[in-house]
Order: structure tokens, then sequence, then C-alpha cells
């Protein structure tokens, strides 16, 4: 009789109790951010959209060997002597490699942080960046590269050109030489 | 669904209709994509199978083309209420491979970075254990705590929940300034919240009477059914391998491990499962504050970091205390920087076999209780 | 008897004077519902340390609006294999039922729409009519959660008119009268004279005091239960039945649903008003007293039970079935059994 009793008494007064913390919260600051209007400042390490800065890129493919889900796409060419256009790097040093494709895919991209870690160079970032959604996922396929793929085209040319005759010098040099043996 | 239970035509077992309720994959209370086959003699649970997989992405057979570090991401993806307590174990395995030691400040980070993690996993735990029985404003007053957490995991990792912030033999990036006043400041609001939360949810009468003796764990049973963490500890059985089998720095901490005493209710109930997680936030406050007082001023955390990290052939267990309960990798090195099995003993699916077995007999209101005092995350049951 | 209603007395009772009489509670409902989802929406915020709606007006006050218009777009969905008819019909019988019982409710000293006798009487009797809607809805559905969630509710139905009756049947006992505006009449000059505080009398009332205040909060405690909110929402139990009885609805038939529920709240806090809380009664005396201040006295006592409701329902969790009935069956039942037979001791000796 007496556990009945208190029974009712612990569940009514344990009711007061928690309708007396809840009212207690009512006047208290809302925590609410309204988003598009405000909005949190991310740290500054934060990992949200890369950002590649071309100027330190020279193609040397750790970023795509380290992504875990394979959303980065490299290719490069050796910048060819006998190149009209010659780049130079953030640094000054001059560039080495031409960037010819350098694609991210968004819509795969886990946002790991791994190729930051990864770059040898420091050209791939995570920024912070989030608002970038699109209706169409093709959309989230960012291209990087600055070159056309016309001018791509072309470095591989340059490339190729100043291969062959490179290797037709050599062959000469080479074969002059071997004249010269036989004598 | 699917079979269709065959009874003998006996007027003795006709007296009543048993119904075969779908609880699940679509349902508010199974935690995610958890599908619940039940079968109920009017609203007394009579019969539940778990039905897995609807969020399996074959973790492990994906890890055998990664090579290592590529796998911590993954590894995050499993329990991804507290990704940091996830990666610890598989660093910590690929350690002892290589036979790395790492320095001290590293491992106080760690400490630190896995006991918060620890409280925002229990903090949604008892919250969603709360919103199962009804009581929604403690998860809004915990989620609200929760973000300090999060924040502070935020500034030091760069992501808010998939951290990807354990490296072998070092972390990603060192604490930042502000870091001890800010964690000392996610305690104090921890303890605030919870005395309330001690008062409007976990001491009302009507949840007592909604949790207590109900859904009962003997300590034989979730033994021998592997239980661990606050399932194992809420049945009274103190096994914590952060005190048994002290990793890491553990062993320098003075803290205590919380099993349910059965205050209220019988020891193993759902009550006393979830008491133990509040208990646990508590205890995970004090460690919290003893590492920040202990931890080295300076050292160098990415100093032991191997540049690329090739294991030697042979086999590796590992395991620690994740908030829920022992998370273990087994990984088989063939001598490449791929990994040539991977296991993950998954937490969450092993205390999730037990439902079938204590969940019959009660009423399908209470199997909701039990599923959430269980406490499960569908990323690491299905991998 | 006098004339309860104001229009009668000024247009003489004649066709639109009826449907005038008939549509302001109609009125009433429409609005006081719109506000009281906002109420709902804005207070559980608060108490959660949010803002709630923000964007739909000033300060999110045409959140409700936005909701049924809403709602009133949305595909209305009927299950396959749904019983059609008895489907299609069970949130208007619901609506009804709590439509129904504004006709009885006296709003003002010069205003009830129907001044009958036996108001008490006929709103249990229609109240009841909900709970018909309610597994016409459930069984319909063709859904086992739904015919779980109207199971349920009939239980709960059932075992909780009995300790509201219990309350009500005392405060007939005290005034010998079933019909409201002469219970809420005989309440006036001041709080003191409410039936919460014993009613009017002298000092000899002081012992029954205490039943009278049991009995209002067993008739809260009912009237939550009656109106399926927290902690005895268990009809529409969110995290175990999904949403009980309506989970097949949707668009408008869930929105009749949805102001029924609202509906009934009211009316279980305005029959709560009348007969405890003294109607229409200002509680200083003659201070405020008169027809329209009246008006006010009764919504703004009303909606403070309302808003006591609301204030529960974001407090507690909720009960299991069989604890239900316990706390029906064993607690409230013999507790106003108790103050029953207190109260009409006390009626018999004065």
């Amino acid at each position: 009789m007496f556990e009945y009793f208190k029974n009712i008494w612990s569940g009514f007064t344990t009711a007061l109790h928690g309708m007396a913390i809840t009212s207690s919260h009512i006047f208290a600051k809302s925590v609410t951010i309204q988003y598009p209007d405000e909005k949190l400042t991310l740290p500054s390490n934060a990992r949200n959209r890369l950002q590649l800065e071309m100027s330190r890129c020279n193609a040397c493919n750790s970023c795509a060997v380290a992504c875990p889900v394979n959303c980065i796409t490299v290719e490069g060419t050796r910048v060819s002597p006998d190149d009209p256009q010659q780049d130079v790097h953030w640094d000054g040093k001059p560039r080495k490699m031409w960037v010819t494709r350098y694609e991210i895919d968004f819509a795969k991209c886990c946002f790991c942080g791994l190729c930051q870690s990864a770059c040898p160079t420091d050209a791939i970032k995570h920024t912070v960046e989030y608002e970038y959604s699109e209706y169409d996922r093709n959309k989230l396929l960012y291209k990087f590269q600055t070159l056309s793929p016309a001018e791509a085209e072309e470095k591989k040319r340059l490339l190729a050109e100043f291969r062959a005759k490179e290797k037709e010098k050599e062959c000469s040099s080479t074969a002059g030489k071997a004249h010269e043996a036989k004598e | 669904m699917g079979e269709i239970k065959r009874m003998d035509l006996e007027y003795s077992q006709l007296d009543s209709d048993r119904m075969r309720i779908n609880v699940g994959p679509q349902h508010p209370s199974t935690h995610g994509v958890l599908r619940l086959e039940v079968e109920v003699d009017g609203e007394i649970v009579t019969e539940v199978v778990p039905h897995l997989g609807y969020l399996h992405r074959s973790f492990e057979k994906h890890c055998e083309k990664l090579n290592y570090q590529q796998i911590i991401p993954f590894i995050d993806r499993m329990d991804y209420i507290s990704a940091m307590n996830n990666e610890w174990p598989y660093v910590m395995a690929l350690e002892k491979m290589l036979d790395i030691k790492v320095p001290e400040k590293v491992e106080y980070i760690r400490v630190i970075v896995a006991e918060l993690n620890r409280i925002a996993n229990h903090q949604i735990a008892v919250a969603t254990f709360g919103m199962d029985a009804g009581a929604f404003t403690p998860f809004l007053y915990y989620f609200r705590d929760r973000e300090a957490i999060i924040s502070i995991l935020e500034r030091l990792s760069g992501a808010r929940l998939l951290y990807n912030y354990f490296r072998v033999g070092g972390m990603a990036a060192d604490i930042y300034p502000g870091f001890k006043d800010d964690c000392l400041n996610v305690v104090k609001q921890v303890r605030k919240t919870n005395a309330e939360i001690m008062k409007l949810l976990i001491h009302n009468s009507i949840f007592i009477k909604r949790s207590a003796n109900v859904g009962i764990l003997t300590p034989e049973v979730a033994i021998n059914y592997a239980c661990s963490g606050p399932v194992l500890r809420g049945s009274g059985v103190a096994h914590d391998l952060r005190r048994d089998e002290p990793y890491s720095v553990y062993d320098r901490f003075d803290f205590e491990i919380p099993v349910g005493k059965g205050d209220v209710g019988v020891v193993g109930d759902c009550w006393n499962r979830n008491i133990v997680r509040v208990h646990e936030m508590e205890q995970s406050c004090r460690i919290i504050e003893q590492a920040l007082a202990q931890m080295p001023e300076t050292g160098d955390v990415k100093a032991m970091i191997p540049k690329r990290i090739k294991l030697p052939k042979g086999e590796v267990y590992m395991r620690t205390e994740n908030p829920k309960g022992d998370l273990g990798f087994y990984i088989v090195s063939n001598g490449t920087d791929k990994p040539e099995r991977m296991k993950a003993r998954g937490t969450s699916f092993v205390n999730l076999s037990v439902i079938p077995e204590i969940s019959k007999g009660y009423m399908f209101a209470d199997l909701i209780l039990i599923l959430g005092s269980i406490d499960i995350v569908l990323g690491e049951v299905d991998r | 008897m006098e004339s309860t209603n104001f229009l009668w007395d000024l247009f003489g009772r004649n066709v639109w004077t009826v449907l005038a009489v008939i549509s302001l509670p109609l009125l009433f409902v429409l609005v006081y519902a719109l506000i009281a989802i906002l109420a709902e929406l804005k207070i559980s915020a608060w108490i959660q340390e949010r803002l709630g709606p923000m964007r739909t007006g000033p300060w999110g006050i045409l959140q409700p609006v936005a909701e049924v218009i809403k709602l009133l777009q949305k595909e209305d969905i009927t299950p396959d294999q749904s019983s059609k008819l008895l489907y299609n019909l069970a949130p208007f019988i619901i609506f009804t039922g709590a439509y129904a019982a504004f006709a009885v409710i006296p709003f003002s000293s010069a205003f009830v729409p129907a001044g009958i006798d036996v108001g008490l009487f006929y709103v249990f009797a229609i109240g009841s009519i909900s709970a018909m809607g309610i597994v016409m809805g459930g069984w319909a559905s063709n859904n086992k959660y739904s015919l779980m969630g109207a199971m349920r509710s009939i239980s709960q139905l059932i075992s909780y008119e009995i300790p509201a009756a219990m309350a009500i049947l005392s405060v007939v006992v005290l005034t010998s009268s079933m019909n409201m505006q002469e219970i809420s009449s005989m309440q006036s000059g001041g709080f003191w004279n409410w039936f919460i505080f014993g009613g009017p009398g002298g000092w000899s009332k002081l012992w029954v005091i205490p039943f009278t205040i049991g009995l209002t909060i067993i008739y809260f405690i009912a009237s939550l239960a009656e109106t399926n909110r927290v902690p005895f929402d268990i009809p529409e139990g969110e995290s175990e039945l999904v949403a009980g009885f309506h989970t097949e609805y949707s668009g408008m038939k869930f929105a009749m649903f949805f102001f029924a529920e609202y509906a009934n709240m009211f009316v279980v806090s305005a029959i709560l008003t009348t007969i405890f809380l003294g109607g229409w009664n200002s509680p200083f005396g003659d201070f405020l007293q008169g027809p329209w201040w009246g008006v006010f006295w009764f919504i703004l006592k009303s909606f403070f039970i309302v808003l006591l409701q609301i204030w529960i329902r974001w407090t507690l969790p909720r009960f299991r079935v069989d604890q239900l009935m316990h706390v029906g069956w064993k607690v409230l039942l013999p507790l106003s059994f108790v103050c029953f037979v207190a109260i009409s001791l006390f009626a018999m000796l004065n």
C-alpha cells in the first residue's frame, strides 16, 4: 500500500521536476544558427572542396595515387625545350611538366585529405568552400588544367617532335661514332 | 514476410492470431536501415529475426585493394559516430607490426580525442534511447553539447564526423592553441547537462517504468554472445580493455569502470545499460582532465610517420575499447603495401546478435527500447 | 431559462442565425488550430533552445498556414488493399466528433451554441465518436501498425473515460446540474468560487478542497489520454508504430486528423475550464466581468490548459500499453472514486 502511494507520488514529482527543467530552458538563449543568413566560421584546416594551385603542380601524380576513391585524374607531359611558351613555378623555378589534364570528380571525393598530405609541393589543398551543390552530377567534375585540349595536343606534339629530333641526333651521332670506330 | 509460419491445426494453438510485422528498414527507430522481422501475439513479441545487409559496402574486401594509409578513411565510415575510436585499433595494429614507438604527446592527444568522441557517442546513445521512449527534449540538449565536441575535433582534424586524423606513428596535425581550454569547457558543460538529464529523463518515473526490468541480459548470456562495452557492463561484468589490457597510456589514469548495479530494476536491463553510458561520460571527463594535465607541451606529432607503409609478412590483431565495445582489427600481411586479408570485429554487429535472445516475451514497445539500449550503428553492423 | 445566445436575441431564430451559430465555432476551431500548431512548434523550440520556424512570415508565424497549404497540395494516397469507404470516411467522423462537442461549450455568458440541459452528458457521448473514427481509420488502412494503433486507442479511450466521468460527475453532484452554462454561472464571484476550490460555499468547504483539486488533476491526466497526447500517445507512438492509426493517411485527410487532434485538445481544455476553472468568469469577482470579457477569460483559461498539454508533451516520455492501463484502472480510477465519495458526502451534509 505504501509502495503504491510512493509510486504515485514519485511519478507526480518527477514529472514536475522535468517540467521545471524544461521551463527553465524556455528563456535560455537559442543555439540555432540560421544557416544561409549566418554561417559558422570554419577552421582554416577544414576539409571541403579541393583547390589546385596550378603554379605549384608538377603533375607528379602522387595525389591520384594517394586517393582512396580514385577521384583525381592527372596527366602530364614533359616541357619540350623547343617549346616557345615556357612557364615558371610560383617560386621562379622553370616548369618541367605541363599539366595536360587535372580533373577531380567531387561526386566521388570522400574529403579524407590524403591527397593534401601526399602532395610534395602543396599544390592541392582543401578549402573552406562547401556550397557547391549541383543539380547535374556531371557538373561536379572539375577541370583544373589551364591548357585547352588543343594546346595539350600541341605540347604533346612538340615533345614528340623534340624526342624524335633527339633520337635522330642520337642515332646520327651513334652512327657517326660507329662509323669512326669502323675507320 | 517471406516464409509463412506453419502452425499445426490444434485448437489450443489457434486461440490468438500471431502477426508478423516488418520493422524497418524504413522505420523511425531502427537507428538506420536495420530490418527486424517481428512476430507478435497481440502486443507481445514472440520472435525477432534481424535482417542485415542494407548498408553493406564490403569494407573488408575493399581494403585488400587499398594501401594501408588509404584504409583509414573507410574505417571512419564503419562506426561513423565515433570515428576517432575506430581509427585507433587499426593504427595501433600497424604500429605493432612496424615496431613504431609513437611520441608521448601523440599518445595523449589520442587519449583525449578518443575520450571526447566517446562522450559524443554516448550522448547520442542516451539521447536516442530517450527518444525511443518518447522523450524528445533530452535529445536536443545532448546535441547542443555534442556540437562543442564536434567543433573541437573539427579544428583538430578538419572534418566534423569522418576525421581521418590518426596516422601510423603520429597524428595528421598538432593540437591548436586554446585546445586545453576548449576541452575543459566541454567537460564542464557535459557534467552540467548530465546532471540535468539525470533529473529530466533518467530518474523520471515514467522512464524508469519503461526501461527497468525490460530486456534483461544476464551476464552469462552476455558473455556467451560475446557482448562487450556498455551492453556487457550493464549486465554487471566489469570488463573494460582500457583497464584489463591497458593500451597506450591508459594505465596512467585514475578512472572507474561503471557497471550496472541494479539501483533501479535488475542488473542487465535497459535502464542499467543506459545508466552505464551516463556514468562513462563522467569517467571520460575525468580521463580528459588528467590527460590534459599530464600532456607534454612539446613534441612533434608527425616525427614518426613513415613515408610509405610496408608491413612485414605476418599477421596482427589489435583491439581497443570502442564506445560501443571491443573493436578489433585482424590484418594479414603478405609483405606488400596492401593487406592480404583484413577483418574487423564490429562491436555493433556482435551486440546486435543478442536481440532475438533478450527481446522475446516483452512487449512490442519494449523491443524498440531494447534495440535503442544496445546502441547500434548500422554502418558498423553491415560494414 | 434565460436566453444563452446573443445572436438569437439580436436577430431572432431563423435559418441565417442558426447557420451563424454553427459556423462561429467552426471559424473559431480553424483559427485556434492554427494558433495551437504554431504554439506547439514554438514552445517545443524554445524548450529545446531552438528558434523554431523563422522563415514563413515575421518570426515564422505563418508556418501553420504554410503547413496547411502544403497538406492541401499533397497527393491523397489511398492504399490499394484498403476498405475504401471506411478509409475515406474515418477522418471526417473524427473531425465531426471533435467539432460536435463545441455545440455545448459556453464561450461566454451570452453565447453558447446550444444550451441544452444535459451538456456534460452530451460532450461525453459525442467524445466517444472520435474513437469510432480512429478504429475505422486504423482497420481500413490495412496496415498492421494502423491496426495496432487503433486497438490501443480503443482500450485507452475506454479506460480513461471512466476517471474523467467520475471527475465530471463529482461536479454534477455539487451543482446538481448538467447544463454547462449553469455550472459556469454558478462559479461567479472570484476564483475562490471555482470548483477547483470546492465551488461557492462557506468555510465548511475547506475540507473538500483537496479532493476537488485532486479531481482537477485526475481529469487533466485523463484528458491527456483521451486526446492521445504525451505521455499517453501510444496509439500513434511514433517510435514504435510509425504514426499509429494515421500511418497511411496523407494530404487533406491527414490534415483532418491533425485538426481533430487540436480541436479535441481544446474541447477537453474547455470542459476542464468550465467545470473546474470557472468557465467565462473573471478570477477577480466583478472586475472585468461581462459577456465580452467572458470570451476573453474563457479562451485564456482554455488556452492555458492547451499550453500545459504542449509543455508536458515536450517533457515526458511515453507510457507502455500495459502501464497505461495500470495508471488508468489502478491509480486514477480508485483515486477518483475516493474523491467522488468525499464530495458526495460533502454535498449530502451541506
